[in-house]
């Protein structure tokens, strides 16, 4: 692969370019191939096929990064007629997803096994939906990134109702199913009016359009608030965001980890894809479109988060209050407010991952899942480690400094103080004093409460060491930022 | 180079994250093991570096590891500058702490807090490391904090104890005092220099000599003195001058190793190093320098004489660590940073050999600090009696031994010097050498000499401490003897050349390197001057009082009734300020208790708040109502309000 020279490609006769030029797309064809097989193994192993398939899996998306890493820093690859182009972000984008999938794998893992009916769908939807993220990562075109999204999605409302027997699960997989189609109409509609006015599904084309375009036909003001309802939704912004709580609270623990993680990768570089390098000249229009959304998802998310008793409907309107953030880095619209935005999508998803990871691991006698926050009480005595790594996460998600949380709230704030956005500085940090209150009352309730009840762990070696290193990274990132920050400047130059 | 330092400074890290997060795993020796080999990496590192920077030139080099934050123009880097100082200073931190460490075997070996203890004192040798190899204020802030919070939980290593508790929490308050400045002088400094690096800064500081801070439209200070004494305020905390000293005497609740290693040798000395360090900003303010002098030697009498009427042993020696810190100081303030680091260099060993001493004594009384219960150990342990003769000889400058070349250069130095506060400073740094061999000998005779007055059962057992303890104790008595053979090319050569700036005009370095031929010399040249006389009255004195005629110590305490209780309640100080700052910070925190707290913020902030979140929180749960058309209409209205948004404009 790295040998490849990209400029030699159209002078080879014409099986050889096919096969080049596959291998060269090879991350998403390797999956493709990989999961399919892996379906069909899992299918003829009989009683074993659970653990098969999580160690094919595992090995799968191990074999991905390894396939990713040798290409970086190299140069674009583009394919199809411009449909597919693997460019610094898409490889970044395809690292990021793949290993967040496999750790989700590694922690979901024991909690799947303790539920009576584990079954080897959960890793091999995972490897489709993982597939449907690294399209979308390297989509450049409307057709691609739909073709992704709905990949992506199929699998996530199969996943919400993994466990058939309950009914809470049911309830949001349909909910998360229509409100999902809607959102897609939505975007589809939108879609189909750019095509109607600009006569393109090309991103670059059409960026090439509306640099050329005159006056702005109301149309494509129309066509771009459909696209962007249809980001909103994937990232679960205030007003699109009421699947979230719903679909957190009902859904298995581990698929709401897998939810809450890796997918919002594929919505950030949906949105950059679709805004920027799409519709850079409309950025007007669609910075007070995300303003308005990320205000809301700022206010609604940390108020309303308040109110919650329940640990993972808690994380779900934390989740929304940090796309706010992450809305608040994107809409200056410049290179460096796309940095911090992704920036803070990674250090997002480290710490939901930890956070739900924690949860994983604790285990109640009923096989139930720990879903009260009073369930945590004490849990400082009980399990100094996990609480320890929670705590870290909740000092994180609240932006404390010794904590990596700190460095992506700051960064945003910084992107957001140079291009002039000051109020929406202002009401940001107003917003995580006051989202601080409930990052504090969990660490509160492990440490200063009395043990209530005793919770058991998992005493799966391999979640617990990648759970202690989940920890340590929100750490370790505070004391060194600049690798992963200078990366994420990077790939937007 | 790069490599080199990173390893000495992370060695102890993560020797101390093992023993503290895996102690349970690695047990007991697995922990004590992991701590003494990180830091035996870190000192035998240490020599190399030694080796290079002193042997083979490679010196003054400011290497930067990485830079850690960009914020505007100014940026944030983490880096280590290795010269003689720095080396110097790793070598005894390292050097004591190995010590300590193997020390520690012995004398902790029943604790249950075992290996958190190992894990402390490892994390503590890490941050020293990082204060003293720092190349800009901000990691040297680091270290600094970070020494001060290992202190503080060492001081409270048993967290049972109600007095381990208080007096951490008092090392902690006092401490911020210092801090406050010295962060306030870290801030000056990024204010007027724009950066926080060391060479930069000191190489435009001759530059902005002139400059000054309008306080108000005709107030101007000077914005090197402002500088200077504001850094100054946090090496008091730190290195516990007076009036910030209170901490230190209380600071013995911790285990005695602690005392030896942070209280004595090493934390405390941050203070002193820092001045030194700094040389080039406080050699353009003599105010600054007239002050320092002043409270050092305020600090070294004062103390001293409190060190005379003590009965606790570690409070002694505690007492005579705050006079021999003044000591430092008042070198400092004389410009003779070079000395100054010279009686850190040779109190660093004959201190931490005395309380090291003092711990072998109070493990083998079962934990008796009184020494009024003591007497007679000589016949029972013979090597810490004769090793805590050595440290006491050294400290109170016996011609010979190391503590006599760096005292008895301090006080020339401060006799040389021209400052106006010299005068003052140097009668009283000369009464103290009285002072400390008096107080030096009397714990000397009441603990080791004359009639064993401690009960019968722990006589029966009274034997001497085992090897890991001894075996440092006769490591650290080496250097306390000779240790002060460098003084050549310590104070007088151009050892120092590279790290320390003198200016011209303060010559009293340059006056006694003229007078310097040879350690003969030197001490025979002594036995003109006082201070060894006066060195040899105390002595003297405290022979006749303690040891011929104890019903004499008796009476002239009786007759002297006033001055004791004086010395006795340490001048009243820890009183006033319990009662000013404490109690009047106290007030102060119910008013805003009653009044801020509970009124305008419980009150009106939070409830209120509350109220307005519950009250919302209602009208949006309606909305959640978990109906899907709910949440479809949510979204349609959601679309409506961008539309409208849009088309509004």
């Amino acid at each position: 692969m790295d040998s490849l020279d990209i400029n030699s490609i159209d002078s080879l006769p014409g099986l050889l370019t096919m096969l080049a030029k596959s291998l060269v797309v090879m991350p998403e064809i390797a999956l493709l191939i990989a999961a399919s097989t892996i379906l069909m193994v899992s299918l003829f192993s009989g009683r074993k096929s659970d653990l098969f398939t999580y160690i094919l899996s595992l090995a799968t998306l191990l074999g991905m990064v390894l396939l990713i890493l040798p290409s970086i820093n190299k140069p674009d690859v583009v394919l199809f007629g411009e449909m597919y182009v693997n460019d610094e972000l898409a490889k970044l984008i395809k690292l990021l997803v793949c290993v967040t999938v496999a750790v989700i794998f590694i922690y979901a893992r024991p909690y799947l096994l303790n539920r009576s009916n584990s079954r080897p769908e959960f890793y091999i939807l995972g490897l489709f939906a993982t597939l449907g993220m690294l399209v979308m990562a390297s989509a450049q075109n409307f057709i691609t990134i739909y073709l992704g999204l709905e990949l992506l999605s199929l699998c996530l409302y199969a996943l919400v109702a993994y466990l058939r027997d309950s009914n809470d699960a049911a309830e949001a997989a349909i909910k998360y199913f229509v409100l999902g189609a809607i959102a897609s109409g939505m975007l589809l509609y939108g879609m189909s009016i750019m095509y109607g006015i600009t006569g393109t599904l090309s991103l670059s084309e059409i960026s090439i359009y509306l640099v050329n375009v005159n006056d702005l036909n109301i149309g494509l003001i129309f066509a771009l608030t459909f696209i962007v309802v249809g980001v909103a939704f994937k990232f679960g912004a205030v007003p699109f965001h009421m699947w979230v709580p719903d679909v957190y609270q009902g859904a298995p623990t581990a698929v709401t980890l897998f939810i809450a993680t890796a997918p919002k990768f594929a919505a950030f570089v949906m949105a950059i894809r679709l805004l920027s390098y799409g519709m850079q000249e409309l950025v007007a229009d669609w910075q007070q479109m995300l303003m308005i959304l990320a205000v809301l998802s700022l206010i609604l998310g940390n108020i309303i988060a308040i109110a919650q008793s329940h640990i993972k409907r808690m994380l779900a309107y934390s989740t929304i209050s940090h796309i706010g953030f992450v809305l608040l880095g994107f809409l200056s619209g410049e290179n460096f407010g796309y940095a911090s935005a992704l920036f803070y999508t990674v250090i997002y998803v480290l710490m939901a991952a930890g956070a739900f990871g924690v949860l994983l691991l604790l285990n109640k006698d009923d096989d139930t899942d720990v879903d009260n926050l009073s369930e945590l009480k004490g849990l400082g005595q009980s399990h100094p480690r996990l609480a320890f790594i929670m705590l870290l996460i909740m000092f994180s998600m609240a932006g404390m400094p010794l904590t990596v949380g700190f460095y992506a709230k700051l960064y945003v704030l910084q992107s957001l103080v140079y291009n002039d956005f000051i109020w929406l500085a202002i009401l940001a940090v107003i917003m995580s004093i006051i989202g601080a209150f409930y990052y504090l009352r969990v660490i509160k309730l492990m440490y200063f409460d009395d043990l209530l009840q005793n919770l058991g762990t998992q005493n799966s070696l391999l979640a617990n060491t990648v759970i202690s290193v989940n920890g340590l990274l929100i750490v370790g990132l505070f004391i060194y930022p600049n690798y992963l920050l200078n990366y994420c400047v990077n790939v937007f130059q | 180079m790069k490599a080199l330092c990173l390893t000495i400074v992370l060695a102890p890290l993560i020797a101390s994250m093992l023993a503290g997060l895996f102690g349970r795993v690695i047990g007991r020796s697995g922990s004590h093991w992991v701590t003494i080999l990180g830091v035996a990496i870190s000192f035998f590192l240490s020599l190399l570096v030694f080796k290079q920077v002193i042997f083979d030139q490679v010196s003054h080099t400011s290497i930067d590891i990485y830079q850690w934050l960009v914020v505007g123009d100014l940026s944030f880097k983490i880096g280590f500058l290795i010269d003689p100082l720095t080396v110097t200073m790793m070598l005894v931190v390292t050097f004591v702490s190995l010590m300590v460490h193997i020390y520690t075997i012995g004398y902790m070996h029943n604790d249950p807090g075992y290996q958190r203890f190992f894990s402390y004192i490892s994390l503590f040798t890490f941050s020293m490391l990082m204060l003293v190899m720092a190349n800009n204020f901000l990691q040297l802030f680091f270290g600094w904090e970070a020494v001060g919070l290992v202190s503080y939980l060492l001081i409270g290593f048993w967290y049972t104890r109600e007095s381990a508790i208080f007096a951490n929490m008092k090392a902690f308050l006092v401490n911020r005092v210092g801090d406050f400045g010295f962060l306030l002088g870290i801030g000056a400094v990024l204010a007027v220099f724009n950066t926080l690096d060391y060479e930069s800064v000191f190489s435009q500081a001759p530059l902005i000599n002139t400059q000054t801070f309008a306080i108000t439209e005709n107030i101007h200070w000077p914005v090197m003195t402002v500088i200077c004494l504001l850094l100054f305020v946090g090496a008091m905390g730190k290195s516990a001058q007076v009036p910030l000293h209170v901490w230190l005497p209380d600071s013995m609740e911790g285990p005695t190793p602690i005392s030896a290693l942070i209280h004595a040798a090493t934390m405390v000395t941050a203070g002193i190093f820092m001045v030194a360090r700094m040389s080039p900003l406080f050699e353009l303010s003599d105010t600054a320098l007239n002050v320092i002098l002043i409270i050092g030697a305020i600090t070294a009498f004062f103390m001293g004489l409190v060190g005379i009427v003590q009965n606790d042993i570690k409070r002694v020696v505690a007492y005579s660590t705050l006079s021999q810190l003044g000591y430092m100081t008042v070198a400092l303030g004389a410009s003779a940073y070079s000395i100054a680091i010279f009686h850190l260099f040779t109190h660093a060993f004959f201190k931490a050999l005395l309380f090291l001493g003092a711990g072998s004594v109070i493990v083998a009384l079962h934990h008796e600090q009184d020494m009024r219960n003591m007497g007679g150990l000589r016949k029972y342990m013979p090597i810490t009696y004769w090793t805590a003769l050595i440290g006491t000889l050294a400290l109170i400058g016996f011609p010979g031994f190391s503590g006599f070349f760096s005292k008895d250069s301090i006080i020339e130095a401060v006799y040389h010097s021209n400052l106006p506060a010299a005068e003052f400073a140097y009668w009283l740094v000369l009464a103290g050498v009285f002072v400390t061999a008096f107080y030096s000998f009397r714990l000397l005779f009441l603990v080791f000499h004359g009639e064993s007055r401690m009960d019968a059962h722990t006589k029966e057992h009274l034997k001497e401490s085992p090897k890991v303890i001894t075996i440092p104790l006769i490591l650290l008595a080496i250097p306390s003897v000779f240790a002060g053979l460098f003084i050549g090319s310590f104070v007088f050569g151009d050892y120092f050349a590279q790290s320390i700036f003198v200016a011209e005009h303060h010559q009293a370095v340059a006056e006694l390197k003229e007078h310097y031929h040879g350690i003969g010399s030197f001490i025979s040249h002594a036995f003109q001057g006082y201070a060894v006389y006066l060195a040899f009255a105390g002595i003297i004195c405290a022979w006749f009082l303690y040891l011929k005629q104890p019903q004499l110590a008796e009476s002239l305490k009786q007759k002297l009734q006033i001055p004791y209780n004086v010395l006795l309640n340490k001048y009243g100080i820890d009183e006033l300020y319990q009662m000013l700052f404490a109690a009047g910070s106290r007030k102060i925190g119910a008013f805003c208790d009653s009044f801020g707290d509970r009124l305008l913020i419980d009150g009106l902030v939070v409830n209120g708040s509350a109220n307005i979140v519950n009250w919302f929180s209602s009208k949006v749960r309606g909305i959640q109502t978990g109906y899907l058309y709910d949440y479809a209409f949510v979204m349609i209205i959601g679309l409506m309000i961008l539309l409208g948004g849009l088309f509004l404009q």
